[in-house]
């Protein structure tokens, strides 16, 4: 234990993080494949890791680099349909499913980042409340668009289309996006080992990135951007390269959460995902990715274990979410708070 | 055809200087907002390694100044020159990298980051690590960070900072805040350090020990420095050349003697002497 | 005729954006801040309309008043439970903070009357006018609606030109620590402030859910967020800019579903935000600010 303490900060970090999620795996891993945890249970596990993730890549946006981004769903939005896409395409020509898996989540991560680039060079010249407006504003442009898609494929290759399948123009072959109801017929590749590893690739990419010169670079744009400049930080280009990691991931994770639902359309990866998974961000704490995991993992769990208060749900998010705001940001309550974790600190110690 | 170059005392130039081209250099300076004509004919050289004085009134432009010539603010007219090169259109973080760093009125660190790592940010563009490096933690991180770390050291050891490395720059007492922010600024690796107001709100002892700062600085790396400053002891004390600003114009430049007995000066700061 | 009855319809739903846009920028303007629940507090609005006509079987006039009224004391004690407190806090939470109550109010709502559509009866229940033979229609809808924004605005801008608090909101604005010093009771002017935009909300409910008669929910939702794009894309903080922004973005909207695709027009709309955002970072009527280093 004592060894412990002289690590540095980093270490720590990446010691609790990838902790947890190999616990998590040892325990549950085995549990699923012996059928002893129930359907719905076994029906989350790769959902929670898919938010996981969406919540450490949006923590690298909003708690790193300390941009509001509104529209993290739409990189899921992204990631997922291109990933589905992909994955149809190749249902012949890849008759492995975890390959199949891992080829259309690199996709779909791909596509996301390009997404990211796109909207980064226009949205990052912004700051604060009009860059969180048109981040927003790009989520539900992604949302519309993914909506008006018809996308089939068949012997002559991919067909695209906006108004209706039949414009697409297809003999015979697949069709994979049915505009507003979204991709159907999808084939359930998912599955949790893949959701654990691409958790563990989103920490290894993000807490690296945090513990390194990029990510002081993009740290110090957050702290005081006038002096970052000032020390010769290109800040454009450092808050493109966040933005767009952030975006990768996010569409790494869409991609796998397409996969574990046979239908799913875009309205899902809407405004209010991406208030959920800031919500998970802020309870988690800015910058804190242990503190995101768990975060993460508890609230999505929170129906669950709220089973008879089903209606009762989102009210209690957001009376906890006004209450945890208030109660971190105003001075009287930090005071009492320091207070506490103090005479706690003390307690241990003398104990210890 | 002088071999000096003319320099803001024609007196005073250090040895090692007379033969070099100034490091910084100002025609015609200036900058309008709005109807508001800020600053007006700026022009000032600074010898390559000497120690300059920007001083005037409350609201005479100085910090202006320092904004124009780190490219916070573009010039509405007028040209810098940067060790020989023009820094017209470039960003402010391209005439950083071009060799000129600064510190702030209102203290401007990184608060939430560590001592180390306020110097670490500023080493930001001698340090080697690319972007896969970064993210993998491979190909040179290890050599990178271990030699940012020990350069970072060093230059917190020169200012006696190194015990506070680990705390969180956001907790420091406030004279201990305005050095980091000289060394990090000095991290950069400038050729000229501009230095807004460093003994503000510092005792006589603080103050004589920043003196013997300043020519340190000077002494050992090498480069020029231009401070605003309203301690006139400091000014007098240490800056080889002056140039005085009132109303966004230079009303007077030249040795600390010249401009202590220049009546102009007298007359910007303690206002026009009444008619008996 | 169409591109007349499409003008027409996109001046009246631009009218509706324009007052829920008013609220946005005043609030914006002088506690700095993006109330995300503004466009859950007009769905408050529409439902206590709809509850005075409906269960009470009250005239619409008493409805209009009573939502106004409601919505007044529903502002303020938002402003006072859950922004009040974060005054000194960054922006951040006060945006999450706000979308929180957002939340709150929609989940409340849903509660108390269920997810079932209402359907809203109209306040001005007159037969449209029909001209040219029957070829334009103009419901009483639409000009109640134009001659209701209009008419706000003349009242706001005298309001704070002319007014002592009206002026005490603009000092506000302007320099919060300032007017204090002043003698101006900050606390009472962003009060005021906050019943005045809700109050604004309550009539934009009661006058969009007389043209578009669903009532759920999150009704309120969608408008607010197209709104606070009008008043940004107008100029935050400006009262011309808001009516500006939001009877542009109405005429934008509605010539996108008539002419382009329904599906798309709200991309569009947000395209255009996007647009200019980019062009014009403060909106059309927007003054530009330098920072001070």
């Amino acid at each position: 234990m004592n060894r412990y303490k002289t690590l540095n900060k980093f270490t720590k970090t990446n010691i609790k993080a990838y902790g947890i999620i190999l616990l998590a795996f040892i325990i549950l891993f085995p549990m699923q494949k012996m059928n002893m945890i129930n359907n719905s249970l076994s029906g989350q596990l790769v959902p929670i890791c898919t938010y996981i993730v969406m919540a450490i890549s949006l923590n690298l946006t909003v708690g790193f680099l300390g941009e509001l981004s509104l529209g993290h769903a739409g990189f899921m939005s992204v990631g997922a349909f291109t990933g589905v896409i992909t994955a149809v395409c190749l249902q012949d020509a890849v008759t492995s499913d975890p390959l199949r898996l891992f080829i259309a989540i690199i996709i779909g991560g791909i596509f996301a980042g390009i997404a990211g680039f796109v909207i980064g060079i226009p949205v990052l010249r912004l700051r604060g409340d009009y860059l969180a407006i048109v981040t927003l504003a790009f989520g539900e442009i992604i949302k519309n668009i993914i909506n008006c898609l018809y996308v089939g494929v068949d012997k002559n290759g991919l067909h695209i289309s906006m108004t209706n399948v039949s414009a697409l123009g297809m003999e015979g072959g697949k069709l994979i996006l049915n505009g507003p109801q979204g991709a159907v017929g999808v084939t359930k590749i998912a599955t949790f080992s893949a959701g654990i590893i691409l958790i563990i690739f989103t920490l290894f990419v993000v807490l690296n990135f945090v513990n390194s010169k990029s990510g002081r670079a993009v740290t110090a744009i957050r702290d005081n951007r006038i002096a970052a400049e000032s020390v010769g930080i290109g800040v454009t280009r450092y808050k493109l390269t966040a933005f767009i990691i952030s975006a990768a991931l996010a569409g790494m994770a869409g991609a796998l959460y397409a996969m574990n639902f046979s239908t799913i359309a875009a309205k899902k990866f809407d405004f209010n995902t991406s208030i959920l998974i800031l919500v998970f961000v802020v309870l988690g704490g800015m910058g804190n990715i242990v503190g995101t995991i768990i975060a993460t993992t508890l609230l999505y769990m929170l129906p669950e274990m709220l089973r008879g208060m089903e209606d009762y749900r989102m009210l209690i998010y957001a009376i906890v979410l006004i209450l945890v705001m208030l109660i971190t940001n105003t001075p009287k309550a930090k005071q009492m708070i320091e207070k506490i974790t103090h005479k706690i600190r003390k307690g241990v110690k003398s104990n210890g | 055809m002088d071999k000096m170059v003319p320099v803001p005392s024609n007196a005073i130039i250090p040895e090692c200087d007379i033969d070099k081209t100034p490091i910084l250099e100002t025609h015609h300076l200036g900058i309008d907002f709005g109807g508001l004509t800020a600053v007006d004919e700026f022009s000032l050289t600074v010898g390559r390694t000497e120690i300059a004085g920007l001083i005037g009134p409350n609201g005479a432009g100085k910090t202006t100044v320092f904004n124009l010539l780190t490219n916070v603010y573009q010039p509405s007219r007028g040209v810098i020159m940067l060790d020989g090169k023009n820094t017209a259109k470039k960003t402010a973080a391209q005439v950083c990298r071009m060799g000129i760093a600064r510190t702030f009125q209102n203290i401007r660190l990184f608060s939430n980051m560590t001592v180390i790592d306020n110097v670490k940010v500023g080493m930001h563009n001698s340090i080697n690590q690319s972007l896969a490096s970064s993210i993998t933690h491979l190909f040179g991180y290890k050599k990178s960070e271990k030699k940012s770390r020990e350069e970072a050291l060093e230059l917190l050891d020169f200012f006696g900072l190194a015990d506070l490395a680990q705390h969180k720059a956001g907790s420091l007492p406030y004279g201990e805040q305005r050095r980091l922010e000289i060394v990090r600024a000095l991290a950069t690796r400038p050729g000229i350090i501009l230095l807004d107001e460093p003994a503000a709100g510092m005792n006589p002892s603080e103050t004589a020990e920043l003196m013997e700062n300043i020519r340190k600085i000077r002494d050992e790396f090498n480069i020029a420095v231009l401070l605003i400053e309203h301690d006139m002891s400091l000014v007098m004390n240490i800056c080889e050349g002056i140039c005085v600003l009132d109303h966004g114009k230079i009303i007077a430049k030249g040795s600390p003697e010249e401009i202590k007995n220049n009546p102009k000066v007298i007359e910007a700061y303690l206002g026009k002497k009444k008619e008996a | 005729m169409t591109f007349i009855s499409n003008i027409i319809n996109g001046i009246s739903l631009g009218s509706v954006y324009a007052i829920i846009a008013l609220g946005y920028t005043m609030v914006y303007g002088i506690a700095k801040m993006l109330n995300f629940a503004h466009g859950d507090v007009i769905m408050v609005g529409a439902y206590i309309s709809f509850c005075v006509t409906s269960y009470l079987k009250l005239p619409p006039l008493v409805a209009v008043v009573a939502a106004m009224a409601v919505c007044m004391v529903l502002g303020i004690l938002i402003e006072a439970l859950a922004y009040k407190p974060l005054r000194k806090a960054t922006s951040l939470a006060v945006l999450i903070t706000a979308i929180g109550v957002s939340y709150f109010l929609q989940n409340i709502a849903l509660l108390i009357w269920g997810s079932a559509p209402k359907t809203f009866s109209s306040v001005v229940p007159f037969d449209s006018i029909a001209l040219f033979g029957g070829k334009l229609i103009i419901t009483i809808e639409s000009l109640v609606t134009v001659v209701t924004c209009i008419v706000i605005m003349i009242a706001l801008t005298l309001f704070t030109k002319k007014t002592k608090t009206g002026k005490a909101m603009r000092a506000v604005s302007e320099d919060k620590d300032a007017a204090e010093l002043m003698g101006i009771n900050v606390n009472a002017t962003i009060s005021t402030t906050f019943a005045i935009g809700s109050t604004l909300a309550a009539i934009a409910g009661v006058l969009l859910c007389s043209a578009y008669p669903v009532l759920v929910p999150t009704t309120g939702s969608m408008p607010g967020i197209k709104a606070f794009t009008a008043a940004v894309f107008g100029g935050i903080g400006s009262i011309p800019g808001a009516m500006i922004g939001g009877i542009l973005l109405g005429i934008i909207e509605i010539f996108s579903k008539s002419y382009i695709l329904t599906m798309l027009s709200d991309a569009i709309v947000f395209a255009v935000l996007i647009i200019v955002l980019l062009v014009k970072p403060t909106g059309i009527l927007g003054k530009n600010i330098t920072e001070k280093v």
